[in-house]
């Protein structure tokens, strides 16, 4: 694209020393797209947006909050009760976190259902899935900032999984609190990372996108794009879809913050932390309860840190477990079915996350536990190789357009 | 946001009136920006004084104790106020101070409610910083008021400015007498 293609002559003047303008534009106007996009595809758009809105609230909160175990309730408390706007700023924070995940996971849903992973998007995939783990890491240490019962008791047992580690275990321990307990060292590291983190996945969805850009969106049909009959330009088209996209997030995270504010958080941190009483039933954020559900689901305690890790670790080698050159789960019967059981097991692991850990809980966990393990490392490669697959179409065009696709 | 490109019909040739693409157009930027400005607005009023600093807005201060001549500092809103229990030869001469002397013309019964006790925020107009004269010693400047130490201002024994770079006379703060001892200021 050159230079001159702008109006105003200041930023063909800026643009031809520093061609940020160019680059603007070439990301998110000219960026050819497939045509055939669905609604999944807005869910990038959406993660991003969450993750400004973070930062934004997140900046915000930090002038009035005090990282010290004696003034962090209190602190939170001023927001709420004080500070000009601070109920709703804190409540935007707090909702936006839960639909953060939300849009994320629909975002890994989507990727799993058309392929998106499969070459030559591993990287592309393998960088969304490092997101995922600091987008985990951000929430866990914010929601120890305000220093309520689940603050504390959460930032307990979660960095107690590290004391599972052998030999070494319990030392980690002492260095991630800087003492003998979650406590004062601990709440001021939490929030200087809490602070730190979403600017590091800011960098990282930057590469996200780099790598995204490199070859182009996948599609729901999972083929390549052939040429430019089967792309469109991202603005105004889908600079417009992801707008309307927006205005029903939005609507949805009003509703949420205005009608239901705590619906999606536990009543229990509303308690100051203390130290000398755990509550009687523990849960972590509902965005974790999967997780959580394959940690209890092992009666041993290194068991179930490295299984709880490798339920996120296996994201990482799956380009590799799944090695069928169909993308698209509209191609795959099999696959699909598999895919929506998948998505039923992850549901239901959600669901004993956050139930006690006694009687058919833990047996129903320990089955979808194995489930989960089992989808990826032995029903994906087995599937790639026995799976008879649909034919594809030939081009993107061809399955709206018949016969004259196929000319193009 | 019209863009005659897009106005021309191609069948025509010619260039139509804005149209309806056009009005949607501008509408929508227009609600994009009356979103903005309202999202903006708590983003930007949080920095406002919370209700619990407002809250701690005034003060009382017993003034009892202070003997004639006698000066005491209060901390009010985080700003140093002098309260000086003025002689009676202090109030005589901010009295007779000619008002085309005065930089900032003020007379002395308009910054005093009860001529013995002036109430000042103890902050020199010019930049900010607290002026000397108010414990027994300190340099009152040429004027036996105050003096600030910084850029060399000196204040009356109305506090009103007389010599150096400071624009205005001190601040009288809002007060007013609870009984015969007691001043609530704010």
């Amino acid at each position: 694209m050159s230079a001159n293609q702008f109006k105003s002559p200041v930023v063909r003047w800026i643009d031809h020393r520093l061609p940020v303008f160019s680059m603007l534009h070439h990301t998110a106007h000219d960026y050819p797209t497939p045509k055939n996009l669905n609604y999944m595809w807005n869910f990038g758009s959406l993660a991003g947006l969450s993750l400004a809105i973070m930062i934004v609230t997140g900046i915000v909160l930090a002038m009035s909050y005090t990282a010290h175990v004696d003034y962090a309730f209190d602190s939170v408390e001023r927001i709420m009760r004080d500070v000009n706007h601070g109920w709703m700023i804190r409540y935007i924070h707090m909702n936006t976190a839960s639909f953060f995940f939300i849009v994320v996971y629909l975002h890994m849903f989507r990727g799993l259902y058309y392929g998106s992973y499969k070459a030559p998007r591993e990287l592309l995939w393998m960088l969304g899935v490092v997101i995922f783990l600091l987008m985990m890491a951000t929430a866990f240490m914010g929601y120890v900032l305000p220093w309520g019962q689940m603050s504390f008791w959460g930032a307990t047992v979660i960095t107690n999984l590290f004391s599972a580690i052998p030999y070494v275990g319990e030392s980690i321990v002492t260095l991630l609190w800087g003492g003998f307990s979650v406590d004062n060292a601990t709440l001021n590291r939490f929030f200087s990372l809490h602070y730190l983190m979403p600017f590091i996945i800011a960098g990282v969805v930057v590469l996200h996108i780099v790598a995204l850009h490199r070859f182009g969106s996948n599609n729901p049909i999972g083929i390549d794009t052939k040429g430019p009959q089967d792309t469109i330009s991202f603005h105004p088209y889908y600079t417009i879809k992801d707008v309307f996209g927006i205005a029903i997030f939005l609507l949805l995270l009003a509703m949420a913050v205005f009608f239901f504010p705590n619906a999606m958080g536990h009543p229990d941190n509303y308690i100051p932390a203390n130290a000398m009483q755990t509550p009687a039933h523990i849960v972590p954020e509902w965005y974790f309860l999967p997780f959580y559900a394959i940690l209890r689901a092992v009666p041993d305690k290194l068991g179930g840190v490295l299984l709880m890790f490798g339920a996120i670790a296996v994201l990482f080698i799956l380009p590799w477990l799944d090695r069928s050159p169909v993308r698209s789960a509209r191609f795959r019967p099999l696959f699909r079915i598999f895919f929506w059981l998948f998505f039923v097991n992850a549901i239901a692991l959600g669901y004993l996350g956050g139930k006690p850990a006694e009687g058919i809980y833990v047996i129903l966990s320990r089955v979808a536990t194995a489930w989960y393990f089992l989808h990826f490392l032995a029903i994906l490669p087995l599937l790639s190789m026995f799976e008879t697959t649909k034919p594809l179409p030939k081009s993107i065009s061809e399955p709206v357009l018949g016969s004259s696709g196929r000319s193009a | 946001m019209a863009n005659s490109d897009k106005n021309k019909n191609p069948a025509k040739g010619d260039v139509q009136e804005p149209g309806r693409r056009d009005f949607i157009v501008v509408a929508t930027y227009a609600m994009a920006g009356l979103g903005a400005a309202a999202v903006a607005w708590p983003l930007i009023d949080q920095l406002n004084p919370a209700a619990d600093t407002l809250a701690l807005a005034n003060i009382e201060v017993d003034i009892s104790k202070i003997a004639v001549g006698q000066s005491i500092t209060v901390k009010w809103r985080g700003k140093p106020v002098f309260i000086r229990h003025r002689t009676a030869d202090e109030i005589a001469r901010a009295n007779a101070t000619n008002l085309d002397d005065l930089r900032d013309p003020q007379i002395d019964t308009a910054r005093a409610e009860k001529p013995e006790y002036l109430v000042l925020v103890g902050v020199c107009t010019h930049l900010g910083c607290v002026p000397l004269g108010q414990k027994t010693g300190e340099v009152r400047g040429d004027y036996d008021g105050w003096f600030c130490p910084c850029h060399g201002s000196h204040y009356d024994t109305s506090g009103r400015i007389r010599k150096g770079p400071a624009p205005t006379n001190l601040e009288v703060p809002p007060y007013s007498f609870l009984s015969d001892s007691v001043v609530r200021i704010g």
